[in-house]
């Protein structure tokens, strides 16, 4: 079988799998990194939401060749280290407004709203309701009231001198 | 050793007030020190009688009493939980943390956090000194391992505190004798006990010292409410930091070697049958797939990764046989269900009539974590992982069907991701221990496919609600409900509890499972001068089950949408007419609340409309007030790929639970339940047509998403009634379902008869086609520029 080289949250790793396989279940099945979360497998729950050179995408819906050996991914495992902290700010503020309930969406939900954050900001603004109305994640306990609560949080304190008016 | 435990707490010490204010005696109760290598203390508690049930504020009812204002289904759970609980341990280790397996499974509704708060509270420690594991199914539990109806925290509130009280006793005694103290002068700590002198010992120094040889009765008293440090304060909850960073193992996280990914594929249409695997060969012959068999339910594949699973499903050839509602559609399952309504006493011609029929269409249980188990079965043994909310009847059941003896089944009980009621089943721990026996032994890490977890797997039952109200003399004199439902299925335990406990329940005799839980759990919560529901059950060809509470949801919209009719028939408004009518001062109190804080009645624009609804159960009370807007240019908004629909803008919620355990914890499950009653009243339901339910995609199946997130979402939580708490994880959808429904009537003026709403106009989604069986995931989300 083919072997593929890339970065998972930022260290190296080579798997040997054939090459339409989804590279959630790399992750899940073959790498042990269960941090992301099947829960549907369509593009649609969001529940596996990782980055991929910085960017939100979902594992369940890209092909294990698709993935260039110079590609980074980091799943919620990886997201500490990317600010060099025991926990992200958004991990934070999620503990801080206590979202979780069950947790199985969370790791999505967080992987989400950092990734939102840093988009809106790169377009110059904050985060609005809008945006928030448009988050897909699909939470079954319903934390949503949490969670847009959470995520303005976290903006503010991943871009504490921005003022954030939504 | 373990029998003739009185029944009932000793001596009543001096009256000590509780949050109402009313005089409650102090109890003493009977409790074990147990034989072990530390110090461990068990509950020994006896049958409470039904008496004991009747809690403060429910007194001064008015003419209509139903069998559920003063004994329930909570009091039946716990009347079936009191005879074993002495078997439930606190145990005291050398490192001072108070260790506790809790017999229950957690699913999200924050049960390990709110026992550990007992604990800690009882035993005068911090939060995270209690360490709260899951039990494995312990057969010798008999009924005292069913999670559901809410009832958690009620039936194990007393238990859990007299252990950790007597643990804590038991210390105290052993600590006075090593720092040369009496008892009453030690100060107790966070786990530090301290003499006067200022030397001090902890309770990990006193884990073995305090073990007892022989196991041995002892008395203890319990805090009184008034002093609690921990209970009734908001804590966060004890797995938060598991959960953020990915952390929290679930089923499918589950360590076991070997267990290698299994699926299922499944029939076209509901319970369809396996005829003949036309190629398995070929099918074993792709790329990482090990095993191909047929399980009654399908025929399973076993592959080194899950995506390998679906293309094996994809690529095999079965014929299969019919399933067992081929012919039907939602119309034919809704003319059944009326053709069975049990019929309604002669009406008076002196009254006025308001006579009305909901129908409630069939919804899906699934929780965002599909159905997963992991087994290991050999010839002599299995081994379970899963979520199991009645892992001794799942224990039964499996080791029944692999012709084992139950003991030698061993069912390990998971964190589960999410429930609603779909963990009181065991399906997939079932074809799990049966994959891996017809692949020949193989361990197996099984997990269904969202598409089937949508098509084949549990709903919640298509029912019909007709509530005729009859008006004289300007009042309402009665209030009739039938409700006619889709079978639920109670094979999990529940049934087996109800009808060991029928003879047992005060004033009520029923035949079947289906009319004692109706009983059991539905109330009407006005002073009607007569009041009659009933239930009738049909067709048990579905595989069902509860969606975060049973009838209650919709027995309760059907039920208010018809009280507003009454008190516009009256000439009266909604919330006085609720308010006079209310049949005691905690109804009273939870309208007042959310009519004050929603600021009931103020004026807003056509299109846009409150709505208000009371429930009571759980030993509890709850009510909702909500707003909705269903102007056009609300309705049509433009989210990207969403549907949207008139939006819910603003909750208000009051709930009374008795006691509060932890307020933050109790917030949460309101919120929730908030979603979950905004997606039912509409937008949430399946569609089924011969046979087949459509929905395969949280896409199509349309659950609360951020865009139909009420943007004011307030949770009221009341301050103690009672000095026990009641249920809340299914308490909000009720009311909160209700409240929209009488927002939307009002909204739109016209009253919806069908739930959730949009269900008959036309999908908003393309059907995924039943073959082959599971839509491939797809390829090309690489975001750009990444």
């Amino acid at each position: 079988m083919p072997v593929h080289t890339f970065t998972v949250n930022g260290e190296e790793v080579e798997v040997d799998c054939d090459d339409k396989v989804r590279l959630l279940w790399v992750l899940r099945d073959l790498l042990g990194i269960h941090g992301p979360k099947y829960g549907c497998g369509l593009d649609v729950c969001k529940a596996c939401t990782s980055l991929l050179n910085g960017q939100k995408f979902n594992p369940c819906s890209i092909e294990v060749a698709d993935i260039e050996p110079t590609d980074e991914v980091v799943t919620i495992e990886g997201l500490p280290a990317t600010v060099g902290a025991a926990l992200h700010p958004m991990q934070q503020a999620w503990l801080d407004h206590d979202v979780a309930q069950c947790g199985y969406c969370q790791p999505g939900q967080i992987m989400n709203a950092v990734a939102l954050v840093h988009q809106v900001h790169a377009e110059g603004r904050s985060i609005t309701e809008h945006d928030l109305d448009g988050i897909r994640n699909i939470c079954r306990c319903g934390t949503y009231t949490r969670i847009r609560e959470a995520i303005l949080a976290g903006e503010a304190a991943m871009y504490p001198t921005v003022a954030t008016g939504s | 050793m373990l029998d003739a435990a009185p029944s009932q707490p000793l001596d009543p010490g001096p009256g000590t007030p509780t949050g109402s204010g009313r005089a409650m005696p102090r109890r003493r109760f009977l409790g074990l020190l147990v034989a072990a290598p530390t110090l461990a203390a068990a509950a020994r508690l006896g049958l409470a009688g039904p008496a004991s049930a009747v809690t403060p504020g429910s007194e001064g009812i008015g003419p209509s009493v139903e069998p559920a204002d003063d004994y329930d289904l909570g009091d039946l759970l716990n009347e079936a939980a009191a005879p074993t609980s002495q078997l439930i341990t606190v145990v005291v280790g050398t490192d001072g943390t108070i260790s506790f397996a809790l017999p229950r499974a957690e699913v999200g509704q924050g049960i390990t956090t709110a026992i550990a708060m007992c604990i800690a509270d009882e035993m005068d420690l911090r939060l995270d000194q209690v360490r709260i594991t899951l039990a494995d199914a312990r057969p010798e539990l008999v009924w005292n391992q069913l999670t559901g109806g809410s009832n958690t925290m009620h039936s194990m509130f007393t238990p859990v505190r007299v252990a950790a009280a007597l643990a804590k006793q038991a210390l105290l005694d052993v600590a006075a004798i090593e720092l040369q103290s009496a008892v009453g002068q030690l100060q107790n700590r966070e786990g530090v006990i301290t003499a006067p002198s200022g030397a001090s010992v902890t309770y990990g120094q006193l884990a073995t010292k305090a073990a007892v040889p022989t196991t041995r009765t002892a008395s203890v008293e319990l805090k009184a409410p008034g002093s609690f440090s921990v209970i009734g304060t908001p804590q966060s909850r004890i797995d938060a930091l598991d959960a953020v960073t990915g952390r929290k193992v679930f089923a499918m996280d589950v360590d076991v070697p070997g267990a290698l990914p299994t699926m299922v594929c499944r029939p076209p249409t509901i319970n369809g049958t396996v005829v003949a695997v036309r190629n398995a060969a070929a099918v074993l012959a792709l790329p990482g797939v090990t095993d191909v068999a047929a399980i009654p339910t399908g025929v399973a594949v076993r592959a080194a990764t899950f995506g390998q699973c679906i293309d094996a499903v994809d690529a095999l050839d079965v014929v299969w046989g019919p399933g067992t509602e081929d012919a039907k559609s939602d119309a034919d399952v809704e003319a059944e269900l009326v053709a069975n309504e049990l019929p309604l006493a002669p009406a008076p011609p002196v009254t006025q009539v308001i006579d009305k029929r909901f129908t409630f269409c069939f919804v899906s249980n699934s929780p965002l974590e599909t159905n997963s188990a992991v087994a290991r079965v050999t010839e002599t043994s299995a081994e379970i992982w899963s979520s199991l909310k009645s892992p001794i009847t799942a224990q039964q059941d499996i080791a029944l069907a692999l012709g084992l003896p139950p003991t030698a089944v061993t069912c390990h009980v998971v964190q589960g991701g999410g429930s609603f009621g779909r963990h009181l089943f065991w399906d997939a721990a079932k074809e799990a221990a049966l994959a891996s026996k017809a692949f020949g032994y193989k361990p197996v890490r099984l997990m269904w496919h969202r598409t089937d977890d949508f098509r084949q797997g549990r709903a919640h039952p298509m029912a019909t609600s007709r509530v005729r109200v009859q008006i004289a003399n300007g009042e309402v004199v009665n209030l009739e409900q039938r409700h006619t439902s889709v079978s639920t299925d109670y094979s999990h335990g529940l049934g087996e509890i109800l009808s060991a406990y029928a003879t047992k329940v005060p004033g009520v005799n029923f035949l079947a499972y289906t009319s004692g839980l109706f009983y059991l759990t539905q109330t009407v919560p006005y002073r009607f001068v007569s009041t009659d529901q009933a239930i009738n059950e049909i067709d048990t060809g579905f595989n069902t089950g509860s969606m975060r509470n049973v009838y209650s949801p919709d027995v309760c919209t059907a039920m208010e949408l018809v009280v507003d009719q009454a008190a516009a028939a009256l000439g009266q408004d909604p919330y006085d007419f609720r308010l006079g009518y209310a049949k005691d001062a905690r109804t009273q109190a939870v309208l007042e609340r959310v009519a004050a804080a929603g600021q009931w009645g103020r004026p807003l624009p056509a299109g846009v409309a409150q709505g208000i609804a009371v429930h009571s159960e759980y030993k509890g009370r709850c009510a909702v007030l909500a707003e909705i807007d269903t102007r056009p240019e609300t309705v049509d908004r433009k989210i990207r790929d969403a549907y949207t629909g008139p939006r819910v803008t603003r909750v208000v919620l009051a709930v009374d639970v008795g006691l509060p355990i932890n307020p933050r914890g109790l917030e949460a499950q309101m919120q929730g339940g908030i979603m979950d009653g905004i997606a039912k009243a509409l937008t949430f339901s399946l569609h089924l047509q011969k046979g087949t339910f459509l929905e395969g995609s949280w896409d199509n199946a349309y659950y609360t998403r951020q865009w139909n997130v009420p943007p004011e979402v307030q949770v009221i939580v009341m301050p103690p009634t009672t000095s026990e708490p009641g249920g809340a994880g299914e308490f909000a959808v009720g009311p909160t379902m209700a409240a929209v429904a009488c927002a939307y009537a009002r909204a739109t003026g016209t009253v919806p008869t069908k739930f959730p709403v949009n269900h008959d106009q036309p999908l908003g989604f393309a059907v995924i086609p039943t073959e082959p069986p599971l839509p491939e995931s797809p390829t090309d989300v690489r975001p750009s520029g990444a």
